[in-house]
């Protein structure tokens, strides 16, 4: 079987769409959230959705094989927020390691069933490794800039475990991604990093996703884009790229410049759109399909798919428009400076 | 993955990238140090072993003042900030900690990337866990063993940190040019092969020491620090090279000059072997071409090693020279250029300082009064709008240049209107602007921030401005566009009433056949209502301006004949498109008819209810609070909002765009908020009142006024409409109150503060002085002032009035994110939009003898900075907007109300989901 850096030097690899917009769609209440084994929970966790990994495994299932099946090469774990830090919010810090492995195992399951049935298109796993909801390089505190209500060891703790949890369920890459915090992801890389060096095995592929949050260029914790790519360039990643905040029109400068700099392969997976009055996104599969096959012919992608709004129709779409394009090629490395 | 290959002179498939292996650091911001880049500074203040300022600052806790010398060393040109916390009196890891993340939240220093300078390394990674960017950790070295060695540069990589090695091993410190060489080396070797480093992430500091120091030894460490070096960069070239310069003139502290000239000196050589940064006093640097040439030939002598002398000669000159500190001087400079460019320069820098001198020289030089306004000074404001307009200025740095701008042309009025007079004598001439714009917020509102920016900022693109002020009636206001045949006019509002008045001056234009364009500005207008309700009744132009830097195009269109007419058509065409599609997305909302949406209460047990009784019953009256104690709760985030300037706070301060403006604005309002404090510019006055109150029917609430004999007041409150999920309620205020069914006592109460007592003098004094900025600053601080008053009434009465919530803690924060038990809903937002209900407020609480507000025919609050409302006590009380209401609602409450439906209406109107 072809391995993920040929398959990403032959043609540019398609990555899924939104999660959160799939599950949305089964309406699912308080009691579908809780399940059998939750029903008697002291607090509410309709909303956790990386929850769904064990009381509603089936969902998450079909939802990946949709994508799957939409013609992704790269499916994403549910495990955005499977960190003790994030889960803290539903009093659910224990489960952490848990829902690592058993969304790790779901997608692996779907993903695998998929390479059998077209063996010539390998399907991978990545684990989703996400922001967190507290962060190293900004104050919660107006009055004291100074304070941080986490600690950077806390942070590569909790990201530990996830990434434990995620290589143990079996995925093919990590996924370090809508990072708007440089300093969150490099705890990430460093427990990333530690953690191979533990159990003495070889790295997994590393790609790294930042947010751009607006028309600023920064991400939110200030960084331009050239700033934080330099800042986690150690993680010598299989691709760094953007996703999230910004539809794929207002991502374009961005990656264009980012197209530029990587040494490694450049992912694109944009909103569908910027968000309307009503905070839904309306951008039609066949527009964002458009901007990335443009993205595709300027020779700035090697990974694409979608975020936040983005369904399998996107996917479909976008995986059929940049069918035939040639993925960027990759930049040379020299050993001199002049 | 990519290839690696040995030689750029591979072929290369054309449009492939290279990527050079350059050291990349970044803090906020990039620093890639290519061959061509020049030497790089790094700021050496922040230094507690280097600098007693310093330490002394870190060690009293002084962190703000610290990071003013951080702040220092990047103005002086500092590329990178070495940042060193070791001194045996320090916890040096907290230290650092401290001081890196307030550096985080100061985005003019922190865009430069930092280097970690310590000889502990825990306080190294302490420092590693606070930088988001790509720092250099200063030093690892060979000094404790190749296993120590290795452990620490494998947790810099981890990091993604770049080192610099110190040319150390296990018996001690380089200090000749072989053993500097063979150290590094070794160093290198180690890195590469065994941490993995990439050679570019290495800086050798191959140990800059002290020379002339009278020890014949030490006569020679530059020479080998320099040829050092050369070998080096020829050895491994991907590497750079550092040290820290100043060690070189160590026995010459005390005497700058000496020092400086050494440094430049020692600097020129070594960076022509090949040193490419170098921590330094970046704000003490000089030319190496500048130094007087004396010196220079003395200081490259001991440098260089070339005369025996060498180091005697030196201390010979030293002792001719008075040590003389540089001060650090306000730039002046621009005070030597020809009149226009100083005019120009106050005008661009918003400096007042010299104004009316120059004003005065210009006039001079000029035939006529009016050609300095038409020649210099509308030449000055260009480039504040053409700096404005491409967004390269923000909005202070405008109202601060419109006060030059007023200031040089009240010096010059005098003359103009004697020369008016004279030419009116004489042939009857009149003077014709760019054009005339009226500005006047409509009647019934008070509010005028906006509609005064867009005043200043028109004023300063040439136009006339006739401010009308506040509360002026239609009438008025044709009458004077008639008169001053104005070009333009422009309405302001904030409270939903104007919207309708805004409306009925649109008709009267109509009706009395005016022909200019209107513009509608102001918080609470909006495109679509402008489209959808004022539009269609104006034939001759509406134009909804979104804020102050827009008003000066669209101005600029309605008033060209070539574009006015295109300008109107497209506009025209859009708002027609607006209007449709608002119409025709209005069905898609379903709506319960009143009787099912009041099934749906909030809260419909009362059975475990038990109203805490209010510790106080009865009004209290306020006068005087102290303005101190209010400060103290002020949310900042508005305060941006009305300069335009949009963000989080305190995010917005370091916002990359607007942060500088931001932070420079935010100064001034501090400064002008300590000068309200202490001087007591404004008066504060309030009144509360905590009565029994129960529901006494769906949506009404009783309650018993506090005036003898008036008996019951009943509040009437709308209900939500809108088709909820299955579950949620309908809300309405009233739901917070027990029924008197239920038979529990309940209680609810009413407030009004206001801090806009004494402002109208200090208002006029800035008019006087041309000072729009002090007076717009004046105004939003006096409205954050009297929000602050009401968030510290409101904590006030829930835990020592009422008494509900004794046991609150919260901070500003939580106050501003209403984290507490408990509403203070205003008639007019929300949850309760009819403004009617807030005579039965004021009337409670015999607002205006005990405060001083009055309230306008529309139901505004005057002084525009006052709040009412009333409080609710429920733990599940929340804030609600009420959305749209049916036609059966009104008329239920045009009945309660005593109200023809037609009155209800009028009241209503912004909340009607029908068309009337």
């Amino acid at each position: 079987m072809k391995s993920l850096s040929q398959c990403a030097a032959e043609r540019i690899l398609i990555i899924d769409g939104a999660m959160g917009t799939m599950i949305q769609r089964y309406k699912l209440e308080e009691a579908d959230y809780r399940g059998e084994r939750f029903k008697d929970y002291h607090l509410d966790v309709k909303g956790n959705n990386d929850l769904l990994c064990l009381t509603q495994p089936h969902i998450i299932e079909a939802i990946h094989k949709e994508y799957l099946e939409a013609g992704a090469d790269i499916i994403e774990t549910n495990t955005f927020s499977s960190t003790f830090i994030a889960m803290a919010d539903y009093d659910m810090q224990s489960l952490a390691y848990e829902l690592n492995v058993a969304a790790a195992r779901i997608a692996r399951k779907a993903a695998d069933e998929y390479t059998a049935k077209t063996p010539d298109k390998p399907r991978f796993v990545a684990g989703a490794i996400g922001p967190l909801n507290k962060t190293l390089s900004l104050s919660p505190d107006v009055n004291n800039p100074g304070f941080r209500s986490v600690t950077f060891d806390e942070v590569v703790n909790a990201y530990y475990e996830q990434v434990k949890g995620l290589h143990e369920g079996g995925v093919d890459i990590l996924l370090i991604e809508t990072i708007f915090d440089t300093l969150n992801s490099k705890a990430a890389i460093f427990a990333a990093k530690k953690y191979f060096r533990d159990i003495a095995q070889p790295e997994l592929p590393v790609m790294i996703s930042g947010t751009i949050t607006d028309a600023s260029g920064r991400t939110l914790s200030g960084q331009t884009l050239e700033a934080f790519y330099i800042s986690v360039m150690h993680a010598k990643p299989f691709s760094v790229g953007l996703n999230c905040a910004l539809g794929g029109e207002q991502m374009r400068p961005y990656i264009s410049e980012l197209s530029q700099i990587a040494a490694c392969n450049v992912s694109c997976y944009p909103n569908a759109g910027l968000p309307n009055a009503f905070g839904e996104y309306d951008e039609t599969p066949d527009h964002t399909a458009h901007i990335i096959e443009d993205f595709a012919r300027e020779g700035f992608v090697n990974i694409v798919g979608g975020c936040c709004g983005t369904t399998p129709d996107h996917i479909r779409h976008i995986a059929e428009h940049v069918k035939t394009l040639p993925p960027r090629p990759l930049p040379v490395k020299v050993e001199e400076l002049a | 993955m990519s290839e690696t290959i040995t030689s750029a002179d591979t072929l290369q498939t054309p449009g492939t990238k290279v990527i050079k292996p350059y050291l990349r650091l970044s803090g906020l911001e990039p620093l890639v140090v290519r061959p061509e880049t020049n030497f790089i500074n790094i700021g050496e203040r922040t230094n507690v072993t280097g600098s007693k300022k310093f330490a002394r600052l870190i060690r009293e806790g002084l962190y703000e003042e610290a990071l003013s010398v951080a702040r220092q060393q990047v103005e002086n040109g500092a590329q990178v900030l070495d940042v060193n916390m070791d001194d045996a009196l320090l916890d040096g890891e907290k230290a650092m900690t401290t001081f890196l993340n307030l550096l985080a939240s100061e985005p003019d220093i922190s865009r430069i990337p930092v280097m970690i300078d310590s000889s502990k390394f825990s306080i190294i990674e302490a420092g590693l866990k606070c930088l988001q960017g790509k720092c250099i950790v200063n030093s690892i070295s060979l000094k404790e063993g190749e296993a120590k060695f290795i452990e620490q540069a494998q947790i810099c990589k981890a990091f993604g940190a770049a080192v610099v090695v110190m040319a150390f091993d296990e018996h001690g410190q380089a200090d000749t040019e072989e053993k500097k060489v063979s150290f590094c080396h070794r160093s290198y070797k180690i890195l590469t092969e065994k941490v993995g480093f990439d050679p570019q992430d290495i800086i050798f500091d191959p140990n800059i020491f002290a020379i002339a120091t009278g020890i014949e030894e030490h006569n020679n460490y530059a020479v080998d620090f320099i040829n050092a070096t050369r070998r080096i960069k020829e050895l491994m070239p991907l590497t750079s090279v550092s040290g820290g310069v100043s060690n070189i003139s160590f026995s010459f502290r005390g005497n700058d000059v000496v020092r400086e000239a050494m440094h430049s000196a020692f600097l020129f050589h070594a960076i022509k072997a090949g040193m490419n940064m170098g921590i330094v006093n970046a704000g003490m640097l000089q030319i190496y071409d500048e130094i007087e040439p004396e010196l220079r030939e003395l200081c490259d002598d001991a440098i260089l090693n070339r005369r025996e002398d060498a180091t005697e000669r030196l201390i010979a000159f030293a002792e001719t020279v008075k040590s003389k500190g540089k001060v650090i001087e306000k730039d002046e400079t621009w005070r030597q250029g020809t009149v226009e460019d100083r005019l120009s320069h106050a005008l661009v820098n918003g400096i007042t300082d010299y104004i009316e001198a120059d004003t005065e020289e210009a006039r001079q030089k000029y035939p006529r009064p009016l050609d300095v306004i038409e020649g210099p000074l509308m030449a000055g404001m260009n480039i504040v709008g053409d700096l404005f307009g491409s967004g390269k200025m923000f909005l202070p740095q405008v109202v601060k240049s419109a006060r030059v701008m007023k200031k040089s042309v009240a010096v010059l009025t005098p003359f103009i209107e004697a020369e008016k007079q004279k030419l009116v004598e004489l042939n009857g001439g009149v003077v014709k602007s760019a054009g005339k714009i009226l500005l006047a917020t409509v009647k019934g509102d008070v509010h005028d921030i906006g509609k005064n920016i867009v005043g200043v900022v028109l004023g300063c693109n040439g136009y006339d401005i006739i401010d009308m002020g506040v509360m002026v009636p239609a009438e008025k206001i044709l009458q004077t566009a008639r008169q001053e045949q104005v070009d333009i006019i422009g309405l302001s509002g904030l409270i939903t009433p104007s919207l309708d008045e805004m409306v009925n001056v649109a008709r009267e234009m109509k009706r009395q056949h005016f022909e200019v364009p209107l513009i509608i500005g102001g918080a609470t207008t909006s495109r679509t209502h402008t489209a959808v309700k004022i539009a269609p009744e104006y034939e001759h132009g509406v134009i909804h301006v979104l804020d102050a830097s827009r008003s000066v195009t669209v101005t600029g269109s309605l008033l060209n004949k070539a574009l006015k007419k295109t300008f109107l058509d497209d506009v025209k065409i859009e708002y027609q498109k607006l209007n449709e599609n608002f119409r025709n997305k209005k069905p898609v909302k379903q709506y319960l008819p009143i009787a099912e949406a009041r099934q749906h209460k909030a809260i419909t047990d009362w059975s475990n209810y038990k109203p805490v009784v209010p510790k106080k019953l009865g009004v209290q009256v306020f006068q005087n609070y102290d303005l101190a104690e209010i400060a103290e709760f002020i949310d900042w985030q508005p305060f941006f909002i009305s300069w335009e300037l949009h963000g989080k706070f305190p995010q917005i301060l370091t916002d990359e765009i607007v942060g500088k403006e931001a932070s420079r604005l935010f100064e001034d309002a501090k400064a002008m908020l300590k000068r309200i404090v202490e001087e007591k510019w404004l008066t504060a006055n309030g009144v509360i009142g905590l009565f029994p109150a129960n529901r006494s029917a769906d949506d009404t609430i009783s309650v018993l006024s506090p005036k003898p004999g008036a008996g019951t007041v009943h509040l009437e409150c709308l209900r939500q409409q809108i088709k909820k999920a299955p579950g949620q309620p309908n809300l309405s205020l009233a739901d917070f109150i027990a029924p008197a069914e239920a038979g529990i006592q309940d209680y609810m109460g009413a407030f009004a503060v206001t801090t806009g007592g004494d402002i109208e003098k200090w208002l006029e004094k800035f008019k006087a002085d041309h000072d729009d900025y002090s007076s717009i600053m004046l105004k939003a601080l006096a409205d954050r002032l009297v929000e602050a008053f009401a968030e510290l009434m409101h904590k006030r009465v829930r835990q020592e009035f009422w008494g509900y919530a004794t046991d609150e803690q919260l901070d500003n924060d939580a106050l501003i994110r209403e984290e507490y038990s408990g509403i203070r809903p205003a008639p007019g937002y929300p949850a309760c939009p009819e403004h009617t209900e807030k005579y039965k407020l004021f009337d409670m609480l015999d607002a205006t003898a005990n405060t001083g507000i009055i309230l306008t025919e529309s139901l505004a609050m005057y002084p525009a900075s006052s709040v009412s409302g009333w409080y609710f006590a429920h733990p599940e009380a929340k804030y609600f907007g009420l959305g749209k209401i049916e036609k059966d609602q009104v008329e239920d409450y045009a009945a309660r109300k005593g109200w023809t439906i037609e009155e209800a209406e009028k009241w209503l109107r912004p909340v009607l989901e029908y068309d009337m």
